[in-house]
């Protein structure tokens, strides 16, 4: 049976730049992973183009076995792919709750989430719902970059830098509705820079250096030098 | 009475420069894009209705409503396979592009109608006045200026109120965001052209029964329907409806002092605002 | 006119033997062929029929207009569709000074031009204060404003235009001389003289042109072409390099326009303020031949002339047949003519651009390039 996600050999660029060489991932059903590494390790160039904001060939990405890797971003979402992008993005121009609602524009399938349960899930979206998005706070915000993701019933969540300048208290608060989301069976990627938030959360761990897959297993199996090898690059850290 | 008069008709033909330049305005706000043949257009849609009148012996009201759908195909098609490739950073292309489309259009219909002055009868409706306490008002104008106000209304409904008018502000706001919400904006973009088109073709019935128009009437529309978007301030419709009434109270009260002054009168109302209020009057009011 | 533009390949240090150009060789060759073409234009008058003079003059000030507008839109990034407003100004500026004020008319040509350039200092406030493509609607109005005021003034002729007196330019500047010198009849000798003029012009336009865009002006304005931003924070005066740019080619415009006139001999607002004849025409020429490029212009002009002989007898269908041309050449092939002809070939004609030339191991091949 194939994997939900699988990438092989993904190269991908960011502008002129090649920023990802050669990168397989798996993603398998009901599981979490974890990609971390450090500004500029491609992170964010792999999920962009697992979403369709990157083109890339057809075979390099696979979604149940079919290739996606050319599709556009409209189509993936509504093949059950969802995208939190980096710095939340949201619309200026519409409200919180307004915000929600176009998350499900592409994607409209019956599933756990409709704006209700979203508020069930972050109840202090409900009392903003009126406000304009950008109004919110930091972590308000990412609340609803969440919710709106959610909001296409995903069947695959892809979360890039959630904590991004978020106050740690705030960015538990956050990872805490990652347990109800998981309990849906959604399937969850997650990006982050945070190597002990993404430990904690993941089934297993991706780390990558200079758009290269460096290291990789469950959480338990990995050791910690190991990981500061990966993300750091081997010959500056093995003082630690 | 008579300046009584003369303001109540500025008001009424300011009503007409709003249908004018809701369109434009629409999808100035949804893409950025400025349509130089957008004046062209609106005669175009004036000489399909005219067709459609002559041929099947319709009433024009009628035309317009079979016209509408066929200018929202061909606003449709014209954003989707034409100016959708010019859409970017660079603002050459599309103010290019739609120059020379406005040169298309124009001796397009030129060949197609001849350079004659055409008219849209409206029958017994073209003389037809109703009286308020001394003041007349003839019931052409007035029918044109509730149809700038129910396009408004209905357009803010459209905008703010559906889910359609979501899409039209996010893809606004961020188009790769839009994307990711599977929102397809070349299609969204397809869509606020087409709608432009359906206002161009309510704007073009009042445009061709109220006075004469010919193939080369299109440069002048687009100019009103300017000048009315950026007296109003870019971004509000009702600003837009506020910009066309001084437009038509200014050409009108011009042209009661001397007929050569009309569109003379309307162009230094528009630099006057320019001069002293560059982001025009009614700037991103609340909608 | 003002400054002299400054030139850049001197002030740029050359460390380890690299160095700076803009000369090409090819373009050296050009240079001679293009100064042997001036003289042979310059000679048109004493060779060809007056009908092949009259055409060469109709191409001059047309290529004249395509560079003025290339400068704007291609340059410096100001898209004006209302240019026929310094034409309009700079012949009635001509025919108000030969008729009001008794003016001669040569004499009379730099006052026209000066004419445009004060009607494009407030013209250039109000433009100006327009986000970018509402600035090219917004030059419009002014000029629909020109064309409707100079129709009110009822001295030369209001709406319905006037002539020019014939007393005015039969004994005009030089005239005499022409005809005593050369022995030509009058009329020949006016055609000449102004095909000269247009020559004169035209030529001058390019250079002028070709040294801005050498100098570090030249520079500038690529940097407020591409990022209005990033130019601005590199210190570039991005405003006041593109409002001195928009007086500039008012200027030659308004001079264009009043060679034009007096060529014709015969003016009224809505031909001297025409949108098709001043601007759509000249954006025409400078999109198919290749806008952002000298080379363009003149290419561009050539097909035009070309395809105007063939074809503008076919009237509506002819200007349809340009604007679908302009569309599809926009789309398809947005550098224009000579976009496609130096993509295949890399000839630079009139090269603008830096070419960093040599390399260290020019002068010293063993040490090798440092850390």
């Amino acid at each position: 049976m194939p994997s939900l996600i699988e990438t092989r050999s993904l190269t991908a660029f960011y502008g002129d730049l090649q920023a990802v060489f050669g990168v397989d991932i798996r993603l398998d059903a009901g599981e979490t992973i974890a990609v971390i590494g450090a500004n500029g390790a491609g992170k964010s160039t792999l999920m962009r183009s697992i979403a369709g904001v990157i083109a890339n060939r057809p075979e390099m990405i696979l979604h149940r076995g079919e290739p996606i890797g050319a599709l556009a971003a409209p189509d993936v979402v509504r093949r059950g792919i969802a995208l939190v992008p980096e710095g939340r993005k949201l619309f200026p121009s519409l409200t919180v709750e307004e915000n929600l609602q176009v998350g499900a524009y592409g994607r409209k399938v019956e599933g756990p989430w409709t704006l209700e349960s979203i508020y069930g899930l972050f109840p202090i979206l409900k009392e903003r719902r009126r406000n304009p998005a950008t109004a919110l706070s930091g972590g308000q915000q990412q609340m609803v970059a969440i919710g709106r993701a959610l909001m296409s019933n995903p069947e695959i969540l892809l979360c890039d830098e959630l904590s991004l300048g978020l106050a740690p208290v705030i960015i538990k608060d956050i990872y805490a509705a990652f347990s109800k989301i998981r309990a849906t069976g959604a399937a969850i990627v997650i990006v982050e820079q945070d190597i002990a938030q993404a430990l904690k959360v993941a089934d297993r761990v991706y780390c990558m250096m200079e758009g290269r897959i460096t290291l990789s297993g469950r959480p338990a199996e990995l050791d910690r030098a190991d990981i500061h090898a990966a993300y750091f690059g081997a010959e500056t850290h093995e003082l630690h | 009475m008579s300046f009584i008069d003369t303001l109540l008709q500025g008001v009424l033909l300011g009503g007409l420069y709003a249908l004018f330049a809701a369109g434009l305005s629409l999808v100035f706000g949804i893409m950025r894009l400025v349509n130089l043949a957008h004046g062209d257009l609106i005669v175009l849609a004036a000489f399909l209705i005219l067709l459609i009148v002559s041929t099947f012996g319709l009433d024009p009201f009628l035309a317009a409503v079979i016209a509408a759908p066929m200018m929202f195909g061909i606003g449709w098609l014209l954003q989707y396979h034409l100016l959708n490739r010019t859409l970017g950073k660079d603002i050459l292309p599309p103010l290019l592009v739609t120059f020379g489309l406005s040169i298309v259009i124009q001796n397009g219909l030129l060949e197609g109608f001849t350079a004659d002055s055409r008219r849209i009868s409206a029958g017994a409706l073209e003389t037809a006045s109703v009286n308020f306490g001394g003041i007349s008002a003839g019931v052409m104008p007035l029918v044109t200026f509730a149809s700038a106000v129910l396009v408004i209304v209905a357009l803010n409904q459209l905008i703010y109120r559906t889910a359609l008018g979501r899409a039209f502000r996010a893809t606004s706001d961020d188009v790769v965001t839009a994307s990711l919400m599977g929102i397809r904006p070349n299609a969204i973009f397809a869509i606020a052209t087409g709608l432009a088109m359906m206002i161009v073709t309510v704007a073009a019935l009042y445009l061709g029964t109220r006075a004469n128009f010919d193939p080369t009437a299109g440069p002048a529309r687009l100019i009103y329907a300017f000048e009315a978007v950026i007296i109003g301030g870019l971004g509000s419709l009702w600003g837009t409806l506020a910009g066309g009434i001084i437009l038509g109270v200014a050409q009108t009260v011009g042209a009661a002092i001397n007929p050569e002054w009309q569109i003379l009168s309307g162009h230094i109302a528009f630099l006057l605002v320019l001069l002293f209020r560059p982001r025009g009057l009614f700037p991103r009011a609340v909608d | 006119m003002t400054t002299g533009f400054e030139t850049m390949s001197n002030e740029i240090e050359t460390p380890q033997g690299w160095r700076v150009e803009t000369r090409t060789r090819l373009s050296g060759i050009f240079a001679v062929v293009s100064l042997m073409a001036v003289v042979a234009l310059a000679a048109a008058p004493f060779l060809v029929s007056r009908g092949v003079v009259q055409d060469l003059f109709f191409i001059l000030t047309m290529l004249a207009l395509a560079q003025n507008w290339n400068l704007l839109a291609g340059y410096a990034g100001l898209i004006s569709v209302g240019q026929q407003l310094f034409v309009g100004c700079g012949a009635y500026a001509l025919f108000g000074l030969v008729i009001l004020a008794g003016f001669d008319p040569i004499f009379a040509i730099p006052f026209a031009g000066l004419f445009a350039m004060v009607v494009a200092a407030p013209t250039a406030f109000f433009a100006f204060r327009l986000y970018g493509p509402y600035f090219a609607i917004g030059t419009w109005v002014i000029a629909e404003v020109g064309r409707l005021l100079f129709a009110q003034w009822k001295t030369l002729g209001g709406g319905t235009g006037t002539s020019m007196p014939r007393e005015a330019t039969k004994d005009m500047l030089g005239l005499s001389l022409l005809q005593d010198w050369f022995g030509m009849r009058s009329s020949a000798a006016a055609d000449a003289l102004a095909y000269w003029l247009a020559l004169a012009l035209a030529a001058l336009t390019i250079g002028f042109v070709y040294k801005l865009l050498r100098s570090k002006q030249g520079l500038g304005l690529a940097a407020v072409r591409d990022n209005e931003t990033a130019a601005r924070a590199l210190g570039v005066e991005a405003r006041r390099l593109k409002t001195a740019i928009y007086l500039l080619t008012a200027f030659l415009t308004g001079i264009v326009g009043a060679l034009i006139y007096l060529q014709k001999a015969r003016i009224s607002p809505d031909a001297a303020f025409s949108l098709t004849d001043w601007t759509a025409y000249v954006v025409f020429i400078v999109v198919i031949g290749g806008i952002g490029t000298i080379e363009g212009p003149i290419l561009g002009v050539i097909v035009f002339f070309l395809l105007q002989n063939a074809f503008s007898s076919y009237g509506s269908w002819y200007l349809l047949a340009l604007g679908a041309l302009a569309i599809v050449t926009m789309l398809f092939a947005p550098r224009g003519l000579w976009g496609l002809i130096s993509d295949r070939t890399g000839w630079e004609l009139f090269p603008v651009r830096r070419l960093l030339k040599g390399g260290p191991h020019s002068r010293d091949d063993k040490g090798g390039p440092h850390g």
